[in-house]
């Protein structure tokens, strides 16, 4: 059974046009996903709404989101929170703004372990020791007392990446978790959370815009647009033979380092024009 | 380091600004219509009397001649005599400032447990009717007033319901055992708590009425300042981890989101201490304020100059306070 399981979930803007219309996925324990899709095509959206973090100007207007078997949807908010942190984790998207700037480093690495899961405070900095080493940052006595404001961007990414592995969690969302970053480094963060992955077992749930990304650190894919899944494949296939129009235009539209003469292809009007009457003729209640 | 040259720099500026004051003060005082001799004397003095008494205080020599005098002695430590009460002007001053600071510090307590119950409340119940009634309640503490709630508390606790006391600084009848004027801390320190409790009961009003404008602009802002932290980044990502949304508010946000509240609180505070002298003229409140009063009216020229110096040296010690705990709040300044 998948560890976590999407059953039909729409979200949309409260009183507003939908956002997510009757998302399904899958994320087997271990496996990584990619969602890939356009800026507004939802990809985060998914992710927040696994972590109980959608934002309050949007509703969820129907399905399951069921982790390990149980959908988080029915559960009281205090069990749901308990159940999501305990379980899962969030590899947010700038390390620059995902770190309390007036906490040290120690506590933002062992609060969970501390106050949700009730770790012994040795226990908890022993462990915050373990994985500063395991992402591979030096010093890690200083860094554990050091402000977020003494460290580069870089070393703050590892550190949430530290963070998010912290509890062993079962499911990891990784929300564009390079996408901040400076060229240089963006590599070596997404090596660094592959390998962790590899090492913990963890399913990730990878969202991305970078195709690039997705078939080096990807099992599996969604692609959304305009908050529909329009293709489900492993990423071997995928790259081998996109089943939907949409998805071909995508991949075709990916810059190649390889042939800069080439140029950028956009994704072709009929294309686009193809997909939205899709998502009309699922709004209009047609199966797409 | 920082700290240490923070203080330097200050401790200059605060010499900078007393010599600007002293000058400024004992100028205005002596250009306004009114003069003490007149006060002093009977109706029907002789110009023999007011110009003998002119001399004996040394008012009928030239202007900058009277501030020379004046200066050379406050920088030996004699703010001169009081005109009224022939007491030292530095002894009668240090005997009401303690009764000054308690209450203001008293107030200052009450705003900001006030004022940051009525934000936590808010932000934790934003959107709903909780923060609408916080929002309105709120505005009306904010658009009255502090002498006008003086007026109101005294008519709802003193008169209609009369739980606390309106007048004075403690109960006439008592014995008082103490070797400071800090009557507050002073009664506790001894652990006379039944003194402590008859003290208490004659500054809440006072204190309150101070206090209530002040809460509101703490409200005010640490709520909007609170509500914008809790959509930063670091709030969202302290949810995913498990933290309930009071305990996000008050570990991730709360101290994050007082800073700014912080600067304001500052200077508010010292509108505040400005607000003590009616409202110390209402409540009979024997402090520094409803000494300057007593002062200005009777044209006592050495102990306004005395009491609006120590005034100018309490505004500026309170800003050096929240320049400090500024510093001491917010790591990124420590380190710089």
């Amino acid at each position: 059974m998948s560890f976590l399981s999407i059953r039909n979930l729409s979200v949309r803007l409260k009183k507003g046009p939908p956002l997510l219309r009757r998302v399904s996925l899958d994320v087997q324990a271990g496996e990584v996903r990619g969602l890939v899709g356009e800026s507004g095509a939802g990809k985060s959206m998914i992710g927040k709404a696994v972590l109980g973090i959608l934002p309050p100007s949007v509703e969820i207007t129907g399905g399951e989101i069921l982790l390990d078997g149980t959908d988080l949807l029915r559960l009281p908010p205090k069990d749901r929170r308990r159940r999501i942190g305990a379980s899962c984790a969030l590899i947010p998207q700038d390390p620059l703004t995902a770190l309390n700037p007036s906490h040290r480093i120690g506590p933002q690495i062992t609060d969970r372990l501390v106050d949700i899961l009730g770790w012994p405070r040795s226990a908890a900095e022993a462990r915050a020791r373990d994985l500063l080493a395991e992402v591979q940052i030096p010093e890690p006595d200083r860094v554990l007392r050091a402000y977020p404001h003494e460290l580069s961007g870089g070393m703050r990414q590892r550190i949430l990446i530290a963070s998010a592995f912290a509890a062993e969690p079962k499911l990891i969302v990784a929300d564009e978790p390079t996408t901040a970053l400076d060229v240089t480094v963006q590599k070596q963060i997404l090596k660094l959370i592959a390998g962790m992955q590899a090492r913990h077992g963890t399913a990730l749930l990878f969202v991305t815009h970078d195709l690039g990304v997705v078939s080096k650190v990807c099992q599996n894919l969604s692609v959304l647009y305009s908050g529909m899944v329009v293709e489900d494949s492993a990423v071997t296939d995928f790259f081998a033979a996109p089943r939907h129009p949409y998805s071909r235009a995508l991949l075709a539209a990916t810059p190649k380092y390889t042939d800069p003469a080439a140029g950028l292809t956009p994704v072709p009007d009929e294309v686009i024009a193809a997909v939205r009457a899709e998502v009309a003729a699922f709004d209009a209640g047609g199966i797409a | 380091m920082a700290l240490l040259r923070l203080l330097a720099i200050r401790l200059l500026t605060t010499l900078v600004t007393l010599a600007g004051v002293a000058v400024i003060v004992f100028f205005v005082i002596r250009v306004v219509p009114g003069n003490p001799i007149a006060m002093m004397l009977p109706p029907g003095a002789t110009e023999d009397d007011i110009a003998r008494l002119s001399a004996l205080y040394g008012l009928d020599q030239p202007l900058l001649t009277q501030f020379g005098i004046w200066v050379a002695g406050v920088l030996q430590g004699d703010f001169g005599t009081s005109i009224t009460t022939r007491q030292p002007v530095l002894d009668l001053v240090l005997g009401r400032l303690p009764a000054t600071l308690e209450l203001a510090i008293m107030a200052l307590v009450m705003a900001v447990i006030l004022g940051g119950a009525a934000a936590l409340t808010g932000t934790r119940f934003r959107g709903g009717r909780t923060e609408g009634a916080i929002d309105v309640a709120n505005g009306m503490a904010l658009s009255v007033p502090d002498f006008l709630w003086g007026l109101v508390l005294i008519l709802l606790f003193g008169v209609l319901m009369p739980v606390f006391h309106i007048s004075g600084r403690v109960s006439p009848a008592l014995d008082l055992p103490f070797t400071t004027d800090f009557y507050l801390f002073e009664s506790l320190l001894r652990l006379r708590f039944d003194l402590w409790a008859d003290i208490v009961a004659h500054m809440v009003l006072p204190a309150l009425a101070l206090a209530i404008p002040l809460a509101a602009i703490i409200g005010q802002l640490l709520k909007q300042s609170l509500k914008e932290t809790m959509n930063l980044d670091y709030v969202t990502l302290a949810r995913t981890k498990g933290y309930g949304e009071t305990r996000v508010i008050l570990r991730e946000a709360l101290r994050n989101a007082a800073l700014p509240t912080l600067t304001l609180v500052g200077v508010q505070f010292t509108f505040l201490i400005g607000g003590t002298v009616i409202i110390e003229r209402l409540f009979s409140y024997e402090g520094l304020g409803n000494m300057a009063i007593d002062a200005v009216i009777n044209r006592d020229l050495p102990l306004i100059q005395g009491i609006v110096l120590l005034f100018a040296l309490i505004f500026t010690v309170v800003n050096l306070i929240v320049d400090l705990l500024y510093a001491v709040l917010n790591p990124r300044l420590r380190h710089a």
